[in-house]
């Protein structure tokens, strides 16, 4: 098939046409920076820190933050990127070697920071004990942990936004994963720009590939040659979150155009759910850090790990 | 149609023989949805309507990230 635009061989069939690598390229990045614009996701003097774990995503978030940047002639030099190390031994190393390369070619520094220094265990030793006498997963140990330490670094390093690399069919994955589950109150918290709360403790979030299917941003990256190679979770599988994936990527081959539509229509009801969702933000009993009950989830977790999983369950 | 087939995923690859003609056919065959997978030949990223050759080395890169 020939793209649409000219007689190039195509490299991806849309739901409007097909199109070649240039205009596949140049279509997708239009995309990312119309999201920037449309949404005002940056201000003059914010200091950015993207929230990176070098697969696909983070790189190539990262990479079109700095073009656009460029582009806008908006000062590159408050602009860094922050990874956690969860620890899950044959998985988290080897991406972070990927990370590291991507960051020194293109100029962007990097911190990292880990669960075993936060909270004295890695993700690997810690769930086993949390989660003892349940069928929970890892995920919900990983999940509020990782949240946590982004939201506590990219603060402490004084970033104004926190930039992620959720692309349409994670939005598209978490706005059925609350409807399934009756979260309206957490579903109020997604959008391209977050923050229910114009609270200090937290960084405000934003997602410039909201609209990118995740299709698209692998093929982004292959073209745009990012060392991105293949590294799977050993706990991805497992979670709520896969059996949902793949119910919409069953959805999407049959019915093109599935995940953008339950994205359009979600972000129709968005600034009620937002309206709803706004509560008063705590302060964490024992770490200071928001939370909204006297003490955090990422604080009852470790308590449940000191504990030996003895303590109430989240 | 003999194809030899690298799996990003499994990192392996395999000699499969199939029934079909084009990139759809492979991807039924290997029970992969398109919206998981690009198929690639020669470095070159084909579309699903692409006829293959007997004899192509095709590699599958996973879509979705491991984690």
């Amino acid at each position: 098939m020939d793209c649409f635009k000219c007689p190039e061989k195509a490299v991806i069939t849309l739901q409007h046409g097909s199109l070649c690598a240039g205009h596949f390229i140049t279509c997708f990045e239009d995309k990312v920076f119309k999201t920037f614009r449309k949404y005002n996701l940056l201000r003059q003097n914010d200091r950015l820190c993207i929230a990176a774990s070098g697969g696909k995503d983070s790189l190539t978030v990262l990479y079109l933050t700095k073009k656009f940047l460029q582009q806008e002639n908006i000062p590159t030099e408050d602009f860094f990127a922050l990874a956690v190390d969860e620890g899950i031994a044959g998985y988290r190393e080897k991406t972070l070697v990927d990370l590291k390369k991507f960051c020194q070619e293109n100029n962007v520094p990097l911190h990292i920071v880990s669960n075993k220094e936060e909270f004295g265990s890695t993700l690997d030793e810690a769930y086993p004990k949390i989660n003892k006498g349940t069928s929970k997963k890892p995920c919900n140990v990983c999940g509020v942990w990782r949240r946590y330490l982004i939201n506590k670094h990219a603060r402490r390093l004084g970033a104004t936004k926190l930039i992620t690399g959720h692309n349409l069919d994670d939005e598209a994955q978490a706005i059925l994963m609350n409807i399934f589950k009756a979260n309206t109150q957490i579903a109020g918290r997604l959008g391209p720009i977050t923050g229910v709360n114009k609270d200090g403790l937290f960084v405000q979030r934003i997602k410039p590939l909201y609209f990118c299917p995740e299709k698209e941003v692998r093929l982004y990256s292959w073209l745009k040659k990012f060392q991105v190679q293949y590294h799977e979770c050993p706990y991805s599988a497992e979670g709520y979150r896969s059996a949902i994936q793949d119910l919409l990527n069953k959805f999407e081959q049959k019915y093109k155009g599935t995940k953008q539509g339950i994205v359009n229509s979600f972000l129709e009801i968005l600034p009620l759910l937002k309206e709803r969702a706004q509560g008063e933000i705590k302060s964490c009993q024992v770490c200071s850090e928001p939370a909204n009950k006297e003490v955090c989830n990422a604080c009852l977790l470790k308590q449940n790990l000191q504990n030996g999983g003895l303590n109430e369950h989240l | 149609m003999k194809l030899t087939v690298t799996l990003e995923r499994e990192n392996s690859t395999q000699n499969i023989e199939f029934k079909g003609t084009k990139v759809q056919d492979l991807l039924d065959f290997l029970k992969l949805s398109s919206e998981e997978v690009l198929i690639v030949r020669n470095s070159e990223v084909l579309t699903e309507d692409e006829m293959l050759s007997e004899d192509d080395l095709i590699e599958v890169l996973n879509v979705v990230s491991g984690g």
